[in-house]
């Protein structure tokens, strides 16, 4: 069924983007406004956006900003200071915000842990629905056997998406191609949904002549211009102010389209992360800051991440309209995302999603988390917290899906991907001119240089170079 | 003490870039090395470091992205366990905190001892190096000073590293005044120069070959020892060439050296140790002898540190060179994964500028 999918992607996709719009817009709507988590943060952050403004003009109308109109009253007996920023009320209490809340930020699931929705009503269709799953579950194929192929020494270094399938899928599906995505290394499944084939992915980390990275980079650091996802770059959260800029430029040039960033628990420690948070809030831009919680930054617990609760609450400082998601359930994570894509459009504004899930895999091939964490513990999440299995048992008792539909799609998903990675492996590697082109636009003097002496060595010394690397 | 150890790092790894598995060692007279020593490679020796560094100061603090399990390297194993995790700990993953933190502990007059856990990460920390810790002494006339703190950072090619697991940031470092910059280029040698830059009354930032963690081995002795910086060391005497290099790239220009001496050039190897500041008169002592001078490093050559070593001994010896400087060093392009080999400054690279120096 992939297959299909594969061959004409572009069509069923088009196709399901408009049927999409019919379903989803409405439910979604209600969906976030039915979040408890927004009913705090919407009147808090609105009055007091409103006032700033009011302050402001008012302000340089009369050119009083320190005036005696900086103590006013407003109502008898209650003080309020007007600061730069807006009204603030005194109070004689002494109370310090409290550093937690009473209540964990609720996270919000459409399915129960057994598949079946807490809430009926109509979410994804059953077309969209069986091309979710089926891109989840390449996903979870291409991640076994690109794995396999490292340890078997193929490839030099590769990471898994396990227990984060969901994401992955769910949130490129309520996206349109023309959002632009600024991922950090664990989302291929979102450029998986846009049609790059098995062939591209295992091209990329063959580091084939057919890779668009052209071999410079390590496996998995995926890029591709024509579905508009920006090549990856290891350094952890750099993306996130990039994410803003070009969200900025969308709304500049009135696109109807916004920009999704991905990063992890780990990524929001980094000072990138709240530069972007800030400066996506200021510049008023419509970006989606997708946060993978996913427990672990290579070893490091959360717990030693951050003592807030987790990064949800962090949108709220920066005032950045956030939900927390359940990142197993693929139905919330998709409503989530719609809805915010909306907001992030038609209101120029950013949001920040927190998706709840666990990294069930290593942190990559260079990992062994066993080490810092209990076999049980990813145990549990393998099996009781799978997301796709969550999702199959949903799409099953809707009678979409069955055992035969299955293993069909699993075989030649299979079969597809183990051509791939013969074929990129008997592709030859890119030439070596691919060493001085794009450092700039045009090589300067110096790289044409080193060109010429690096071709004199390699005629004088052949066998100290790769046979397969072509001169 | 000192003095004699230095001696025992003579060619003290031997490895090439094809991945065979290291050879260790190798002393040219081994009665010299001390009884209690074990054969270890380069992350336990930088783990014994370590270990000593906590134990004999108990405001010794070891810290850094996840440093409490072992770190990714294993140079942190054990240290958590013993030490307790007030004093060896996991901080959010953030460079910047990292090095702010380090400098704010130092300041107290702790050892702040912080691991970057890659080089190519250690960018997000400039400021808190070039403008916090660097000019912490200077700006404040010298009432406060951050002496205390060293930062760790594995550096360099490691055969599959690509763009970001592979770089060799030194020279951005070696261009602000106020902090030291030391590489090791063996077990114990790491242990020694380890050792000496905790200890130290400066910041320092300490970049470790991290292809020689596990592929370099030798002997290096159990107790605490330290190696003095800012002396270079000649680890192979020789009449014809100088040559200038550093940490991993060491045993290259070695297995260059012994190739050359097959064509009866006899080499001179230097391994700086300290590139900042850095040992002019040995240097400088090497070059009048032999009147030619190569430097070879894995960073790109332009704006290298060996183009601040070859404008400083053109200034010294002018009238002494037989040839111009030689740098044979990485190309000046990003670090590039499947054209590692082709970027490198390998051994053949460095004998064809060894004979076209000797002949010009
Ligand atoms: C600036 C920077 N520092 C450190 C690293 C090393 N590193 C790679 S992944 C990682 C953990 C990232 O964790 P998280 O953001 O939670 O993402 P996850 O791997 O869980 O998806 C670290 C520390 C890096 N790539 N970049
Ligand atoms: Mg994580």
């Amino acid at each position: 069924m992939a297959f299909s999918l594969r061959k004409s992607k572009y069509v069923i996709y088009n196709n399901l983007k408009t049927r999409m719009g019919l379903f989803g817009i409405t439910k979604n709507r209600s969906c976030w406004t039915s979040s408890p988590t927004h009913h705090h943060s919407t009147p808090i952050a609105a009055p007091f956006v409103q006032t700033f403004r009011n302050t402001c003009a008012s302000f340089r109308n009369t050119g009083t900003l320190f005036s005696a109109r900086r103590f006013e009253s407003i109502k008898a007996g209650k003080q309020v200071l007007d600061f730069p920023g807006g009204m603030v009320a005194f109070t004689s209490e002494m109370s310090f915000i409290s550093e937690s809340p009473k209540e964990r930020a609720h996270c919000y699931r459409v399915l129960d842990d057994n598949g079946q929705p807490i809430i009926h009503q109509n979410i994804v269709n059953e077309e969209v629905s069986i091309t979710m799953y089926a891109h989840m579950v390449t996903l979870q194929i291409m991640d076994t056997i690109f794995y396999e192929a490292q340890r078997q020494g193929r490839i030099s270094f590769y990471l898994t998406t396990n227990g984060e399938e969901a994401i992955n899928i769910a949130s490129a599906a309520a996206l349109t191609i023309d959002d632009l995505i600024f991922p950090q290394y664990r989302e291929p499944g979102v450029l998986l949904w846009r049609g790059f084939t098995l062939q591209e992915f295992a091209n990329q980390c063959f580091g084939n002549k057919a890779d668009y990275g052209k071999g410079r980079q390590m496996p998995i650091h995926y890029g591709s211009n024509k579905h508009n996802y920006f090549t990856i770059s290891s350094t952890i959260a750099t993306q996130l102010p990039h994410a803003v800029g070009a969200a900025y430029s969308l709304k500049m040039e009135k696109k109807d389209a916004c920009v999704v960033t991905y990063f992890g628990d780990g990524g929001s420690s980094e000072g990138d992360f709240h530069a972007a948070l800030n400066f996506a809030a200021v510049m008023e831009v419509p970006v989606i800051f997708i946060c993978r919680n996913n427990g672990w930054a290579i070893s490091t617990p959360t717990s030693d991440q951050f003592r807030s609760d987790g990064v949800v609450v962090k949108g709220k400082a920066y005032g950045v309209r956030s939900i927390r998601v359940d990142g197993n359930d693929a139905l919330a994570i998709y409503n989530a995302v719609h809805a915010a894509r909306e907001m992030a459009i038609s209101e120029h504004r950013p949001i920040l999603i927190e998706a709840l899930a666990y990294r069930v895999g290593h942190h990559s091939t260079s990992d062994d988390s066993t080490k810092y964490r209990p076999a049980n513990e990813i145990e549990f999440w393998r099996t009781s917290r799978d997301p796709v299995t969550r999702f199959r048992k949903w799409i099953e008792s809707n009678g979409w899906w069955s055992g035969e539909a299955e293993s069909e799609l699993r075989s030649s998903v299979r079969k597809e991907l183990l051509h791939a990675i013969q074929f990129a492996e008997k592709v030859e590697k890119p030439s070596i001119s691919n060493i001085f082109t794009d450092v700039y636009d045009i090589p300067p003097l110096n790289l044409c240089e080193q060109e010429i002496s690096l071709r004199e060595t390699i005629k004088r010394y052949p066998e100290d170079y790769p046979p397969n690397v072509p001169v | 003490m000192a003095s004699s150890l230095r001696r025992y790092g003579r060619r003290a790894v031997s490895m090439c870039r094809t991945r065979k598995p290291a050879f260790s060692t190798s002393c040219d007279d081994t009665s010299l090395l001390p009884q209690s020593g074990t054969s270890i490679n380069l992350f336990s020796a930088i783990n014994q470091a370590l270990h000593i560094a906590l134990e004999t100061d108990s405001r010794a603090y070891v810290f850094g992205e996840d440093v409490s399990f072992g770190g990714v390297f294993r140079c942190t194993t054990g240290l958590a366990d013993r030490f307790g995790k007030h004093r060896v700990f996991n901080t959010p993953l953030c460079e910047q905190g990292i090095v702010g933190f380090g400098v704010g502990l130092a300041a107290m007059g702790n050892r702040a001892i912080a691991e970057i856990q890659f080089a190519d990460y250690i960018y997000p920390a400039f400021d808190q190096i070039v403008n916090e810790a660097a000019k912490f002494r200077y700006r404040s006339g010298n009432q406060f000073n951050c002496g205390g703190l060293t930062i760790r950072a594995p550096y360099g090619a490691v055969g599959h590293g690509g763009h970001y697991h592979s770089q060799s940031p030194e020279a951005f470092f070696c261009h602000v005044p106020g902090i030291k910059v030391v590489i090791p280029r063996s077990p114990q040698q790491a242990k020694g120069l380890l050792l000496s830059c905790i200890r130290d009354s400066n910041p320092i930032v300490f970049f470790e070959p991290k292809w020689l963690y596990r592929l370099a081995v030798e002997e290096v002795p159990e107790h605490d020892y330290m190696l003095p910086l800012s002396e270079a060391e000649v680890i192979r005497e020789g009449s014809d060439i100088t040559l200038v290099g550093w940490g991993a790239q060491l045993s290259i220009m070695e297995e260059a050296c012994l190739d050359a001496e097959k064509d009866g050039i006899s080499c001179e190897l230097i391994d700086l140790k300290t590139l900042i500041p850095w040992d002019k008169e040995t240097v400088e002592a090497s070059v009048r002898k032999t009147g030619r001078l190569l430097i070879s490093h894995e960073a790109p050559v332009t704006g290298g540190f060996g183009a601040e070593i070859s404008a400083s001994i053109v200034e010294r010896c002018f009238l002494r060179l037989e040839a111009p400087v030689a740098r044979i060093c990485g190309l000046d392009t990003p670090f590039p994964l499947v054209f590692e080999t082709f970027y490198l400054p390998t051994k053949n690279k460095i004998l064809d500028a060894i004979k076209s120096t000797v002949n010009y």
